[in-house]
């Protein structure tokens, strides 16, 4: 399993990098391979504006759907639209295959999700 | 996950790293590797599963023949010795109990392969059933242990592991004993992914013997282990039902596209006048093929529409691996059981639209 330091991560399993206001928003390494082959994303739509623990869309592998949610408050400023014709990148690159943009509207909510050192104990329980 | 049964193999699945789920009560690994690569290995070259969880049902003496004959809608008197057939079990409304194989050995013996799920509630029909024949069933379902050796090169594999000439057991036929690694089996030519292979049949204390033999062989045959998740994309393809998916007690087999198996100018048996008087009526619901605009996969029981209006449902729905298209298998009221006919498919928040096709989206390649 692959953690990349410098990111946060939310319970349900999604990676946050923030810069300055705005944080990007994609799936954990841990959650593509418990997941298996991916083939469909739903992702959200620039200007939906989304709750902390909102579904943002849906990551669907060969065998089953999965909704996602998202891990912080505010807009969405911009969406990986190749990443909807190739899901399958979230398999072979899962922090390279960011899903959203999102400009934060909370950023106290940043505190309550786990760095990397964190993260790869909540994985291993 | 307590309270789950394991099969004798599970210790090996946890060795290679299965990735071990509930599935039907039982631990079972879902994947290895990949779903996806399981699947493309049994379709290119050859892979092995853990089916022990199936279950097995002897039924020995002077009725058998007649018994069996009177549970399964196919027509077994027509069967060759070590010969396999596939049929349902109905109830008398028409029904599906379960779907089964049966082997014969000859008119006073045969052995029934029943799906894991449905073990106690099988077998509790059965015995009712039985009462009206001399015939002794036995449930040898926790002692026998069940491999599938399915792909194109399965035959050259296992042939590494028997003095039997493999390539005289014919499509949906069986020999007993097989002697595999020094193990008797049972093996027939049958399986669940549309490809030519074997079952194999062993007891629970040898069944790692021969599961380590052909994995030890197999490196030059492409073998892979595979999981549940492929054996399911891999059926699926070859629009091979699942019960619980395209069959169930309130589908009859003739609903679920299964007619073939079902001979109504044969002897009596359990559901016969029910799908008699549904064949004579026209049937109401059929079961199509559909393809998706797009990626989305319509899951079981999504709903099936046209202009809105509902028409039925999905019974398995993939993103199918070998054509890379989002295909399914859907029941739906039988006007719109027309090729090429414009549907809709209820994904979620979201319509999507969909096309009648042919319910197998890859062609079988079973040894002629």
């Amino acid at each position: 399993m692959k953690v990349v330091e410098g990111l946060l991560y939310a319970e349900d399993h999604e990676w946050v990098k923030v810069e300055g206001n705005v944080a990007t928003i994609g799936l954990s390494d841990f959650a593509q391979h418990e997941l298996g082959d991916i083939v469909f994303l739903e992702l959200p739509e620039v200007d939906d504006e989304l709750a902390a623990g909102d579904v943002f869309g849906v990551v669907e592998s060969v065998k089953a759907a999965s909704d996602s949610f998202t891990p912080v408050s505010g807009k969405v400023i911009e969406v990986n639209e190749d990443l909807l014709d190739a899901p399958e990148g979230v398999n072979s690159d899962a922090f390279g295959s960011w899903m959203y943009k999102i400009e934060l509207s909370n950023k106290e909510e940043l505190d309550g999700l786990m760095d990397s050192t964190k993260y790869t104990e909540f994985c291993s329980k | 996950m307590s309270n789950l049964q394991r099969t004798a193999l599970y210790e090996e699945h946890v060795k290679n790293g299965g990735k071990i789920v509930d599935f039907a009560g039982w631990e079972l690994p879902i994947q290895y590797e990949g779903l996806v690569v399981e699947h493309e290995a049994v379709r290119n070259d050859c892979g092995m599963f853990d089916v022990s969880h199936m279950g097995e049902v002897t039924v020995d003496g002077k009725d058998a023949e007649a018994f069996v004959q009177y549970l399964v809608t196919n027509n077994v008197k027509t069967m060759k010795e070590k010969q396999v057939i596939y049929g349902q079990m109905c109830y008398e409304n028409g029904g599906i109990v379960d779907d089964l194989l049966v082997y014969k050995y000859n008119t006073e013996k045969y052995l029934l392969v029943i799906n894991a799920s449905n073990v106690a509630k099988d077998f509790a029909w059965m015995q009712e059933v039985v009462k009206k024949f001399e015939v002794k069933l036995v449930n040898i379902s926790t002692e026998t242990s069940e491999v599938a050796l399915q792909g194109p090169k399965a035959e050259k594999l296992l042939q590494n592991l028997t003095d039997k000439d493999l390539s005289e057991i014919g499509f949906f036929f069986f020999e007993n004993p097989v002697v595999i690694a020094g193990v008797e089996c049972i093996v027939s030519r049958t399986g669940y992914t549309g490809e030519d292979g074997f079952e194999i049949y062993a007891p629970n204390d040898k069944i790692t013997i021969v599961w380590n033999a052909i994995i030890e062989k197999g490196g030059d045959y492409g073998l892979k282990l595979c999981g549940l998740g492929c054996r399911d994309t891999l059926r699926f393809e070859v629009a091979l039902p699942l019960y619980g998916n395209e069959m169930s007690k309130d589908i009859s087999p003739l609903e679920a596209g299964l007619g073939f198996f079902v001979k109504l100018d044969t002897d009596d048996f359990i559901g016969k006048s029910a799908l008699v008087k549904q064949k004579e009526e026209g049937l109401k619901r059929k079961t199509i093929g559909f393809e998706i605009e797009g990626r989305p996969v319509a899951r079981h029981e999504y709903k099936v529409l046209k202009n809105g209006k509902e028409i039925g449902f999905v019974t398995t729905g993939y993103n199918s691996p070998s054509v890379g298209k989002s295909v399914g298998i859907a029941i739906v009221d039988a006007e719109y059981a027309v090729k090429g006919e414009e549907i809709e498919i209820q994904i979620r928040k979201k319509t999507v639209k969909a096309i009648v096709t042919a319910k197998r989206a890859y062609k079988k390649s079973y040894k002629k």
